[in-house]
């Protein structure tokens, strides 16, 4: 009885998960025919590629997907280095003003964009970056860091002290004590806190919306958002590029649970 | 180099990005908030508060600031609820929790303005499955959600329930992987049921956590965007402040005004935030040895 009822709130909770992204696959597959179909069809008679070709042919969903690949990829990059090295400092080394330096970090990953919004517009203007991936990166590191570096503090406080101590009376000093004693200690958790970074860039849409107007530069969530015309909205079109913005994801997050939830859970309840 | 010295090295490209990008921006928003600027008088003049006075009689804005207070509070006591109900599902052992857990993360994972989109569709009043669910092939039924001020406002929040209770779920998750097992089961010896074991052991043990999920989700709810971009475009009373603050800022072009909004939205935050830092805070600023 008591299994039972375990097993129906499970099946509850995934229903629950998954219908909606489930049922925008299903859109995807359908023929245009069967997407018009009022009353609408719960499922397809007939499975189809088109929607996927439209997509492409009408609003060039590779690049999008290329520019969000490119965004994406950029802002991790530059972002965990800098966060790595800062969390470094914060949890591993005695620095004046730690927790004035922690506070402003925690408060900054809170900042509302629209706030930001208005004079970085005026900066990425006046570094001619408007309408570049450059120009898109620069905020998005910003966003990013703060959080990085929270994730990667709480990881690293986890790793033994000794580490440190044994390094240095072998001689070694403090930059390849970072560089070849602790990082590769702390390798994974560097690897979860990209994970995450990577998500948060490529999901962001405010500053998207703000800074790509250009449709050759835009990224996923922003191209989508542009898809409905004036009267019309092409919902097999949007389904389509909605699952393709969003099946790298759902795969990285079927294939990494167990990392990603210590990322999100990292700092917060551990500390 | 000493090691305070090096430390400080190591920060410093961190500090000079969020100083450079993040508290400069800020400061920026204020600035313009104490001044009269718009696109067709770009010399800005001193204002004092007058932005902030206009916050109190434009209509927009007195709804802006009440829906973004209804849908906080709503959005986030019904996220802890549920999340709390998951939680303790998923803490339970099972053939297959590993999956289940994994289909949990799947809302969260999904972009912002792709669930927006994706719940609009359902919501559709021609296409949407919400109707055929409800009225079947009765097409004569079928309502326009989103153009009822009721429910265009309980479809937002609840698609804002569904978006982001996963994150507060696995948080509640974290905490009650820390309630000693052997406290609950001392309890269930003594002959305590399970909600009584629950009301007096598990959930005063999870306050931390709880306390934790509720400032974060807080925080994160007042910043809400895409939902209202892509559902209602602010129509029908659901304009949230920092979606009437990208309105007046881009569509307008009130930058004096614009930039009174979304300080209005950084203070509200900020206010939250305090209570977080010092909460969460705490266990982080111990000193490193």
């Amino acid at each position: 009885m008591k299994r039972s009822g375990l097993w129906l709130a499970a099946a509850a909770v995934v229903i629950y998960s998954v219908a909606p992204f489930l049922w925008i696959v299903v859109t995807s597959l359908k023929p245009s025919l069967e997407i018009e179909a009022r009353p609408p069809m719960l499922w397809p008679r007939d499975l189809s590629l088109e929607s996927y070709a439209r997509a492409q042919k009408g609003h060039g969903v590779t690049s999008l997907l290329i520019n969000s690949l490119i965004v994406a990829g950029g802002t991790t990059l530059i972002t965990i280095p800098i966060a790595a090295l800062a969390a470094y400092a914060l949890a591993r080394l005695k620095l004046r003003g730690r927790r004035v330096i922690l506070s402003l970090i925690l408060v900054a990953s809170m900042f509302p964009q629209v706030a930001l919004v208005h004079t970085l517009y005026g900066m990425i203007q006046v570094m001619g970056l408007v309408n570049t991936r450059p120009g898109l990166s620069i905020p998005y590191v910003m966003l990013t860091l703060p959080l990085a570096i929270w994730i990667l503090a709480s990881f690293f406080k986890e790793i033994p002290e000794d580490l440190e101590d044994a390094a240095r009376i072998d001689g070694c000093g403090p930059v390849r004590t970072l560089v070849s004693v602790f990082m590769p200690v702390a390798a994974p958790g560097v690897f979860t806190a990209a994970i995450l970074t990577f998500i948060y860039a490529w999901n962001e849409f405010f500053f998207a919306l703000v800074l790509l107007t250009d449709p050759a530069r835009q990224t996923l969530p922003r191209g989508i958002a542009l898809m409905p015309g004036r009267f019309t909205i092409p919902w097999g079109e949007i389904a389509a590029a909605s699952v393709i913005a969003t099946l790298p994801l759902v795969i990285l997050v079927l294939v990494l649970q167990r990392r990603i939830i210590s990322g999100l859970t990292a700092g917060a309840v551990k500390g | 180099m000493s090691r305070a010295r090096f430390g400080l090295v190591l920060i410093l490209p961190a500090l000079t990005i969020l100083t450079l990008f993040a508290l400069v921006p800020i400061a920026g928003s204020l600035f313009e908030s104490l001044h009269h600027r718009t696109a067709a008088e770009p010399v800005a003049r001193f204002a004092g508060l007058d932005n902030y006075a206009r916050l109190l009689r434009d209509e927009e804005a007195v709804e802006s600031v009440g829906f973004t207070m209804l849908f906080v509070g709503t959005s986030v006591s019904l996220e802890l609820g549920l999340g709390l109900a998951i939680a303790l599902v998923l803490h339970q052992a099972f053939r297959g929790r590993g999956l289940v857990r994994a289909a949990v993360l799947v809302p969260w994972a999904i972009p912002t303005v792709v669930a927006s989109i994706i719940w609009k569709y359902v919501f559709d009043d021609r296409h949407g499955i919400l109707n055929y669910l409800l009225f079947g092939a009765d097409l004569n039924a079928y309502l326009v959600w989103l153009a009822d001020p009721f429910w265009a406002k309980a479809l937002i929040i609840s698609a804002d329930v569904w978006k982001t209770t996963p994150f507060t779920a696995l948080l509640l998750l974290a905490g009650l992987q820390t309630v000693p097992g052997e406290l609950v089961e001392a309890a269930r010896v003594d002959g305590a049921g399970p909600l009584r074991r629950f009301f007096v052991i598990t959930l005063p043990l999870l306050r931390p956590a709880i306390l934790v999920a509720l400032l974060f989700r807080t925080m994160d709810a007042f910043r809400e965007f895409e939902l209202v971009y892509e559902l209602t475009q602010g129509k029908e009373g659901t304009s949230v402040l920092q979606f009437y603050g990208y309105k007046v800022l881009f569509g307008r072009q009130d930058y004096g005004f614009g930039s009174a909004i979304s300080c209005l939205v950084f203070f509200l935050i900020a206010i939250v935030a305090f209570f977080y830092v010092r909460t969460v805070g705490t266990r982080l600023f111990e000193e490193a040895r």
